[in-house]
């Protein structure tokens, strides 16, 4: 995978990793990692990395094993084999300082709904240990990059789909991460609202240089600029820039190189660059 | 909330972020109760009832004899009163397990379980919020018991508070302890069959051991050995400025090996918790 430029200095930008070699390491590496559900499984000996800066698709058809590897990376299931590392940091050896690089979005809505959008931000900001004045201040940032300023105060069971979408990208930011993952962020949304969530996420990587995991099984959401991950039942059929894994293939788009892959004959996932 | 986010160098969390993640669940587990007014109503209406209806119709059939710490004879609804008290702490314990296996299948569960703190801190803290919002409630009943002729000492009222944070703790830690093992919200009802009704029949909140024991020896030593009844006495000597130290030993130890057993289960490499994804995910 390749690794962009590191990120320009503002402060918006996402706390610095207190390693001296932050630099070199990657944003998220998985080595190695194998999970099971009894005798099912899900994932078999996973290995890629994300460079911090880099847009990274993880792309894969419903059952491929994406929230799995999501729930491992956020340590909400054990690491039964291999090693996830974030920023270096091992997810299973030292998760408060893993996780405190993380920001995450997950497939299934996680907002408390009888609370307004300000004070979900507030309760996510206090798990992060962020004082409320300085929540306050952050939040206001997040909602006005995330186009949510003017719903601070609203409930959010009255939000859209969409904006609570947004709300979850702004709270998973609140903590200026340096990587975010996103678990079928644009599932169940209008064409609209998919590109906006997507064009928001697209520039955090190139204004604040967050290394983002972007788990899909919509391919039109993969352009050419982006690295691709391609998750088969479990296992990497093939990573790399996207121009790379197409020409491997021999095919000529993403939707093709994965049918090509995984002998699936359905599009499930539009077009593709 | 502490507005203190000093970030050591190097590893670990400073005292000021403890601090504020704690004042963040407790603010948020308060802001939902406030939120669920039928909550609170039901809360308190339930050991009302008991106190208004059930003691007033045995007051006549009960006596109660004198026995500490009561120096002197009593009626019937002041003895059950600490019982409501504990019945409070019990359904709240349970309420706040239903919220939690509410919060897994919703998903909000995971803001919770993501947060870079130790997971048994944030644990003790959800745990910590229960148990100031069954405070509220107990002080709310104790407050219109007041007109209903129970009125302790008023130093009662103080030296009471931390036997109630105790025995909050214990129910809460066991309601946690449960949660983890139950997958669906259905199963919850079984947790009122199995576990609140004979939690708190079996105990000493409506009649003295003694009285049970002359029924049934059996059902005493059920009673006995049930850390409900000694919550009940815990809480019964407190209101009256003494500590009884076996129920004070038994509830401490309770609450110690439930929130463990809730910390272990909820422990993403060893616990209950650990299952496949949730439904639709992949």
């Amino acid at each position: 995978m390749t690794t962009s430029a590191a990120p320009t200095a503002d402060h918006n930008a996402p706390d610095v990793p207190d390693r001296p070699d932050a630099a070199r390491v990657p944003a998220l590496s998985i080595s190695d990692v194998s999970h099971s559900y009894g005798p099912r499984r899900a994932l078999i000996d996973i290995n890629f990395t994300v460079a911090p800066g880099s847009f990274t698709a993880l792309l894969g058809l419903n059952g491929a094993g994406k929230s799995t590897l999501f729930s491992l990376v956020t340590r909400l299931f054990g690491i039964q084999s291999g090693q996830i590392g974030i920023f270096g940091h091992d997810v299973g050896r030292a998760p408060g300082e893993a996780l405190r690089l993380l920001g995450v979005v997950f497939q299934p809505r996680t907002l408390d709904l009888d609370l307004s959008v300000t004070q979900n931000l507030l309760y996510h900001a206090a798990l992060h240990g962020i004082g409320r004045r300085d929540a306050r201040l952050r939040s206001g940032e997040v909602l006005t990059r995330l186009g949510l300023a003017d719903r601070a105060g609203s409930k959010v069971r009255d939000l859209s789909g969409g904006q609570m979408r947004r709300l979850e990208i702004a709270r998973a930011l609140l903590h200026r991460p340096r990587l975010l993952l996103l678990d079928e962020a644009t599932v169940g949304l209008d064409v609209k609202a998919r590109a906006d969530i997507l064009g928001h996420v697209r520039q955090l990587v190139a204004e604040q240089g967050i290394g983002v995991l972007w788990a899909t099984h919509l391919f039109d959401e993969v352009i050419a600029s982006d690295d691709l991950v391609v998750l088969h039942q479990g296992q990497v059929l093939a990573q790399g820039p996207v121009a790379r894994v197409i020409a491997e293939t021999g095919a000529d788009n993403v939707n093709s190189a994965f049918m090509r892959l995984t002998g699936a004959t359905a599009n499930v996932g539009g077009t593709s660059p | 909330m502490s507005s203190t986010t000093s970030k050591p160098a190097g590893s670990g969390f400073s005292f000021g972020e403890y601090l504020t993640c704690l004042s963040g669940i407790v603010w948020r587990e308060a802001l939902r109760f406030l939120h669920q007014r039928e909550r609170f109503i039901s809360a308190l209406v339930r050991p009302l009832v008991w106190l208004f209806i059930f003691a007033a119709g045995f007051r006549q059939v009960l006596g109660i004899s004198i026995i500490p710490p009561y120096e002197t004879y009593i009626l019937y609804e002041v003895y059950i009163a600490p019982g409501l008290m504990a019945m409070i702490q019990l359904f709240n314990g349970m309420q706040s397990s239903l919220s939690m296996v509410y919060d897994r299948e919703m998903g909000n569960m995971r803001t919770l379980l993501v947060s870079p703190l130790p997971r048994g801190y944030l644990l003790f803290c959800k745990l910590l919020a229960g148990t100031a919002v069954s405070l509220l409630q107990v002080y709310a009943f104790l407050a219109i018991a007041w007109f209903w002729d129970i009125a302790p000492p008023p130093a009662g009222y103080l030296t009471v508070l931390p036997a109630l944070i105790l025995s909050g703790l214990m129910l809460g830690a066991l309601g946690m302890l449960i949660s983890s093992g139950i997958k669906q919200l259905e199963n919850f009802a079984g947790v009122m069959n199995f576990v609140i009704f004979p939690m708190f029949f079996a105990s000493s909140a409506l009649y003295p051991l003694w009285r049970v024991q002359e029924g049934s020896p059996l059902l005493y030593y059920v009673c006995l050995f049930n850390p409900f009844s000694h919550a009940v006495e815990l809480i019964r000597f407190a209101l009256y400025g003494q500590t009884n130290w076996i129920s004070l030993a038994v509830v401490g130890g309770c609450a110690g090996v439930f929130m463990i057993g809730a910390i272990y289960a909820y422990d993403p490499s060893r616990g209950l918790i650990r299952r496949g994804p949730a439904g639709g995910e992949t």
